[in-house]
């Protein structure tokens, strides 16, 4: 079973990357962009088993550490 | 006076807070690997800069959840001085033992150059021999120095007094031109609330032998021994 996460900045912290892929898009003509932010993603294999203790299981992997919850959100799903 | 300073994979300024710790205690500190989940008793603990783990994940971010940050944790409950420098300071954050967060450097770039710092409190036992609103100058060098928290945890700090040093322009003003890497509010460190835990980005080690080419930094450490000789 696969655990798939998003770690994302939580609304209105500062992504100078963002920026700076948007300004790089920008130079090489696609416009139209209107912003861009940049998250993390990661998988995560898992024994098979149930999916909602494994979602809780990660979650707490998130809590813990593969969030920085202070400025960082993220959203667990789990697959098979 | 004894202290430890913690080894992490990818720690790099290790030793040369152990040279200034040294010079200034008399002898050579502990070296304490990261990987050890005790501990020798001891009057100072620091956390120093480098890139633990490459920084993985987020700076700080796992070598914060090492078995010996455990009992780091533990000291620094129980009133033990902790002094986090740099990638220190982002372990400190990541480990809760300071509020907010390091984040990448709003210009995106790696800063490395020699930075003006105001004393924002000058009677602890890490800053007791600069004066209250003294301009030192000091190393910094890091690509995720931008501290961050939310605006009441920010006030808070404010209220509490636990701003511990603001970048500032050579005659103390603080200016955003002064500011390396977009700190909130120019924050280069700040202290715990009960005082004993200071995290800064700057390098003070590294500004403490006239070989080194300044000494602003060395008063530092002679404060930790004074106030924590035995």
């Amino acid at each position: 079973m696969k655990a798939r996460i998003h770690i994302t900045l939580k609304a209105g912290v500062l992504d100078p990357q963002g920026k700076a892929i948007h300004h790089a898009l920008e130079g090489l003509g696609f416009g139209g962009v209107q912003d861009v932010r940049q998250g993390k993603f990661i998988e995560i294999e898992l024994p098979d088993g149930d999916a909602a203790a494994a979602k809780a299981k990660v979650a707490e992997m998130c809590e813990q550490l593969l969030a920085n919850t202070v400025i960082e959100d993220y959203a667990v799903e789990i697959d098979g | 006076m004894t202290a430890a300073v913690i080894v992490f994979p990818g720690s790099n300024c290790d030793r040369d807070v152990a040279v200034s710790l040294a010079a200034a205690m008399g002898h050579a500190p502990i070296m304490a690997w990261h990987g050890d989940s005790s501990l020798p008793d001891v009057d100072l603990i620091v956390v120093p800069g480098g890139f633990s783990y490459g920084d993985y994940l987020r700076s700080g971010a796992m070598a914060a959840n090492s078995p010996i940050m455990r009992e780091v944790i533990a000291r620094a409950n129980r009133g033990t001085p902790v002094l986090g420098i740099c990638n220190g300071f982002q372990v400190l954050t990541e480990c809760g033992l300071l509020p907010g967060v390091l984040m990448r450097n709003a210009s995106l770039k790696f800063v490395c150059r020699d930075v003006h710092l105001r004393v924002e409190r000058a009677d602890t036992i890490f800053t007791s021999q600069y004066t209250q609103g003294q301009v030192i100058r000091i190393p910094v060098a890091h690509h995720d120095g931008n501290y961050f928290t939310d605006p009441a945890t920010h006030q808070a700090l404010e209220d509490n007094g636990q701003v511990a040093f603001r970048y500032c322009a050579v005659d103390g003003a603080i200016t955003e031109d002064s500011n390396p890497n977009g700190s909130l509010a120019n924050i280069a460190g700040i202290l715990n609330t009960a005082g004993n835990v200071l995290g800064m980005m700057p390098h003070p080690e590294r500004l403490a032998d006239p070989l080194l080419g300044g000494l602003d930094g060395a008063p530092m450490f002679s404060a930790l021994a004074e106030a924590l000789a035995a």
